[in-house]
């Protein structure tokens, strides 16, 4: 508990009293400065694009790993957590030298919005998949074959019965790909340019603050950053919950 | 037929261009000037400093974690006490919070100015721009690990050989060090491959406290983003490389480590 206390627990409260030391209206007027609202607008919007193609994506490559068989399948199943395993600044690299400059496709989306997404996908890929493949694995196929048999289409077969039975694991995969996105920080250093009301997030904002010397500007972002991840921490305990409701 | 082939061909393309053409692109980039330019540049004084001091800190941090990662969830499984709730929770915030914003919060803690950081540097310990605040931000980042790894496996082993050893008059300590910990070796290595990975690859946290002093204070990240920002593609792509071979490395024994039902 001691070790705790000192590791995490002082660190983000000196944070907090950082942010606190210029009142409320100094607060305010840190978190309201122009360039940190733009960075702050666009961390949410891409972590929001961002989580929303990971549903859909996360959800079919799981749907891939479990119902279908391929020569190479346990190949690609390790390979899914690569993004977990490789540090973030290699990742942002990997990106920029396929998709940069100097791209051998012809394709440049170094310092756009796009490279933002891209780099947070990268990043995200593993939570929807991790969270979904158990689920799908457990989950029995007799309810899918009564369907079947009862004349539902595969299509509405798998919105009416598979989808409500994935969607707690769904929701959990994506509200951790979501706090991962809004803290993100070394994928996107490289291939944004962190471009001022741009391209800057609000990682990038941050670590901009502390290198020119405004440290109240940067602790009171990041207490709007720790807000957040307190919340979807608290929102996945939440779901858990709700997902066991049955088995209690 | 043709659906389920078509669903494969759009998660493989997906995963494809996401994730294996470029790595694949980094490792090309590498080789491009040939093997002896990238050895050269993983060779230089420089890099091996970065690789050394990665290699430290993350040994510091790995060893750190484990054993309070051990106790800690010994006490989690084992003992009902008031606030467990909140440490359980606690526990997650690592993982949550921004890289970024655990650089900074040891950054105003321990910083000079700072009351803490003061009276630390008085006594002629530095913490920010040196190593041991590099080590600080490394254990913040990679805490949960090992704990999340041992706690299902303690709950799965029970209690029962631990009483066994009790009754046939073992002390606390032996049953600990001959019942428990056999036990959950397995549940620990793969906390330890986990954290290790973690400890390696931390970029934000470290890039705040570190100062970024080539030479002194870099790690294997932070290397990589100078080699990218003073143009030099040999050295930054191959210090990725070398970072990417761990990172596979890691995979692998992951792979070898993870408990038996997930296979």
């Amino acid at each position: 508990m001691i070790y705790l206390s000192l590791i995490v627990l002082i660190p983000l409260a000196a944070v907090l009293w950082q942010s606190a030391k210029g009142g409320a209206g100094g607060f305010l007027q840190q978190v309201s400065n122009p360039e940190a609202i733009a960075a702050l607008r666009l961390t949410l919007l891409a972590s929001l694009v961002v989580v929303l193609i990971n549903v859909v994506s996360g959800t079919l490559i799981a749907w891939v790993l479990v119902r279908d068989s391929f020569r190479g399948k346990g190949f690609v199943n390790a390979l899914i957590d690569l993004p977990f395993a490789l540090p973030t600044i290699v990742a942002g690299l990997t990106l920029l030298a396929l998709y940069g400059p100097k791209s051998p496709l012809g394709l440049n989306i170094a310092y756009t919005k796009a490279a933002i997404i891209m780099a947070l996908l990268f990043v995200t890929l593993p939570f929807v998949i991790r969270a979904v493949q158990p689920v799908l694995a457990e989950l029995d196929h007799e309810m899918e074959e009564a369907a079947y048999s009862l004349g539902a289409s595969p299509i509405a077969s798998f919105r009416r019965v598979i989808l409500p039975n994935l969607l707690p694991a769904i929701l959990s995969g994506t509200a951790l790909s979501f706090a991962r996105s809004v803290g993100e920080f070394g994928s996107i250093v490289l291939i944004t340019g962190n471009v001022p009301f741009k391209t800057e997030v609000a990682s990038v904002y941050i670590y901009g603050q502390i290198q020119s010397d405004n440290v109240s500007g940067a602790a009171a972002v990041s207490v709007l950053l720790l807000v957040i991840s307190l919340l979807i921490l608290l929102a996945i305990s939440g779901l858990n919950r709700w997902g066991t409701r049955h088995d209690r | 037929m043709t659906a389920r082939i078509s669903l494969r061909v759009v998660a493989l393309g997906y995963l494809a261009l996401l994730l294996v053409f470029p790595v694949a692109m980094v490792f090309a980039r590498t080789f491009e000037k040939g093997v002896g330019a990238a050895w050269a540049a993983v060779t230089s004084p420089d890099a091996l400093h970065a690789l050394w001091l990665t290699i430290l800190v993350a040994a510091i941090s790995v060893t750190a974690n484990t054993v309070f990662g051990i106790v800690c969830a010994i006490v989690l499984v084992r003992h009902r006490f008031r606030g467990r709730g909140l440490l359980n929770a606690v526990l997650d915030l690592p993982l949550a919070v921004s890289p970024v914003v655990v650089g900074l919060a040891l950054f105003i803690l321990y910083s000079r100015t700072a009351p803490v950081g003061g009276w630390l540097a008085e006594h002629g310990i530095r913490v920010i721009f040196s190593t041991p605040g590099i080590v600080l931000a490394t254990m913040f980042v990679s805490l949960p690990f090992v704990v999340r790894e041992v706690m299902p496996v303690l709950r799965e082993i029970g209690t029962e050989q631990e009483q066994a050893a009790s009754t046939l008059g073992a002390s606390p300590f032996q049953t600990f060090w001959m019942v428990t910990l056999p036990a959950i070796r397995q549940g620990v290595a793969y906390g330890v491959v986990l954290t290790t990975a973690r400890a390696i690859g931390e970029f934000g946290a470290v890039s705040v406290v570190s100062g970024r002093i080539s030479g002194l204070t870099e790690t294997m990240t932070v290397y990589v983003q100078d080699r990218f920002q003073n143009f030099d593609l040999v050295g930054c792509y191959a210090a990725a490389v070398v970072l990417a071979l761990i990172a596979i490395a890691t995979l692998l024994l992951t792979d070898l480590f993870k408990p038996k039902e997930e296979q």
